[in-house]
């Protein structure tokens, strides 16, 4: 695997922000109510992580170690403005749903967490593809926990009336909507039953002999690194010597 | 003197014949007056929901078991306790699916998820119930009695009506399946505490503390409540599922606090909340939410009230 798509299948699959990190926790809770607004919300930060780690990237000799988090967090901000103005001049319906957690991204853990970890010490290409590698995982994640919470809280897929509602006062049978999955407990039962399948999926290929890349660059788990040149490290996990 | 006459072993040394599972099969028998009654109040619906619930939840916990290659422990009937209580706290008007989808969140999400029994952090069927109250509201919440839809007594009197305190002791009156009847729970707290199975700490401050709450804080929502109004009053303590919640879910050995300075606090605490709940709150019934709120603040209760041990931090 060539380097830039190392960085996609990295952020995709073996570092998925949403199922493996649990990074961004807030908007994955909070937008996810509907598949549109998940795969918006995705969307929106990828622009941001690749604009940001690009720009971080290139200015990644100028600027000094010990400011390097005011200046990140201007980069980031000046591009999640840039990203507000497009959503709200022309979807503005995306924009109405998202509300607040549009400016919001500018704290988004993953976008600081990958200049810090990764574009401040690799090059312009690899940190864009590092940028859209975890975009699209991070887009992927919020679609998925979007679609379920959706179809079982409202019968939808993408607005679409998937299962056809009962309607009581008419007499007809058909699917009645589990609320609570549209709401904040929801989101909590979607991200954790889905991380806990993607854990079984992962365990069971494992077990299939199939080797399973942890990480490409030095070989162990991310869980286990201590190493933080490598930008798997974001948390402590309490595996570590 | 022989010396081969002593064993030695390592404690306990003394052991009760007491286990979950008579516990738990006592508690089963306690509840069967209120859903004796229940059915008798609501009619063949109200079974098919009890019966439901409980054959739910008993299948789940041992599907569940099975498939993760653990000990299957159904019968020690806290499954079917958990089951049988969650029946008792839907509407009889509630399809029976929605009966059976509780009954999997509540052993499935709520109990194993969190490694079985002893280690739920809250109340199952009380979690189930709320799930579903969240989910389905509407069917949740409309109470058909005698073939109309009525208003509990509860909603009657948070509108300010007034209600026959009589029908609510002896349980007339529109519901969920097993909180009508006082008398009916009664009888059964009565036979768990004459078996030593509950004792009067947790519902007796849990009570007093809601008496002392409504009484004070009533006047105040209403016009034509007073201070320590009795009537008002009574209809709080016969009415929703203050009795049902007191006697049987706060009492709840794995959610409750085990320290005794804990248990009054936790029926304060909850007698507080569910004042709280009914008076100020949105909708005109607080105790499932009050009993799980206080469920999650037991380790904290637990805490603060942990007993000194002797000879340790004695005054200066």
């Amino acid at each position: 695997m060539s380097g830039c798509t190392e960085r996609v299948y990295n952020g995709l699959v073996k570092e998925n922000p949403t199922f493996v990190l649990m990074l961004g926790m807030c908007p994955t809770l909070a937008v996810t109510t509907s598949a549109i607004n998940g795969a918006g919300m995705g969307l929106s930060t990828t622009v941001v992580l690749v604009l940001s780690n690009m720009l971080i990237s290139m200015l990644r000799k100028i600027i000094p170690d010990s400011l390097r988090i005011p200046a990140f967090i201007v980069v980031v901000a000046s591009f999640v403005t840039i990203v507000q103005f497009l959503l709200q001049g022309f979807v503005p319906t995306l924009y109405d749903a998202l509300g607040l957690y549009i400016p919001l991204i500018v704290v988004n853990c993953i976008i600081l967490g990958r200049a810090e970890s990764y574009a401040s010490k690799n090059g312009v290409l690899l940190s864009i593809f590092d940028g859209v590698g975890m975009g699209l995982g991070f887009t992927v994640g919020l679609t998925a926990i979007g679609i379920v919470r959706e179809l079982i809280g409202a019968g939808k897929i993408f607005g679409y009336q998937l299962l056809p509602l009962a309607d009581e006062a008419a007499g007809k049978g058909g699917y009645v909507p589990v609320t609570i999955f549209i709401l904040a407990p929801g989101a909590f039962l979607v991200l954790a039953g889905l991380t806990a399948l993607q854990n079984k999926v992962k365990n069971n290929a494992k077990k299939k002999g199939k080797k399973v890349v942890e990480t490409a660059s030095c070989g162990e788990g991310c869980a286990s690194c201590t190493n933080s040149a490598c930008g798997g490290k974001v948390f402590p996990t309490g595996n570590e010597e | 003197m022989s010396e081969n006459k002593f064993k030695l072993s390592s404690s306990p040394h003394i052991r009760d014949k007491v286990t979950s599972g008579n516990i738990m099969l006592m508690v089963a028998i306690a509840l069967l007056p209120a859903s004796a009654f229940g059915v008798w109040n609501f009619g063949m619906p109200a079974f098919i929901m009890l019966v439901t619930t409980t054959v739910t939840a008993v299948l789940t916990e041992y599907i569940y078991e099975k498939l993760m290659h653990k000990k299957i422990t159904v019968n020690d009937f806290s499954a079917a306790v958990t089951g049988l209580l969650l029946g008792l706290n839907m509407p009889a008007t509630a399809p029976w699916w929605m009966g059976a989808l509780g009954s999997v969140f509540a052993i499935l999400i709520v109990k194993q998820l969190f490694g079985g029994l002893g280690q739920n952090f809250m109340n199952p069927a009380l979690g189930a119930r709320c799930f579903l109250l969240i989910s389905f509201t509407g069917q949740m919440t409309r109470f058909v009695y005698d073939g109309t839809t009525g208003a509990t007594p509860l909603a009657v009197l948070k509108d300010g009506g007034v209600v026959d305190s009589m029908d609510m002791l002896i349980g007339t009156i529109p519901g969920t399946i097993g909180e009508t009847s006082v008398i009916a729970i009664i009888a059964g707290a009565i036979f768990l505490i004459l078996m030593g199975i509950i004792d009067l700490r947790i519902p007796g401050t849990y009570i007093v503390t809601f008496v002392i709450f409504i009484g004070i804080f009533g006047q105040f929502t209403k016009a034509n409540v007073g201070l320590f109004d009795p009537q008002y009053i009574t209809a709080h303590l016969c009415g929703g599922g203050l009795m049902l919640g007191a006697w049987f879910m706060a009492t709840d050995y794995v959610t409750s606090p085990i320290t005794k300075k804990g248990q009054y606090v936790f029926g304060a605490l909850l007698g507080i909340l569910t004042g709280l709940f009914r008076l100020f709150g949105g909708s005109a019934e607080g105790v499932s939410y009050a009993i799980i709120i206080g469920n999650l603040l037991v380790p904290l209760i637990e805490r603060v009230t942990l007993p000194k041990p002797f000879g340790k931090g004695g005054e200066k």
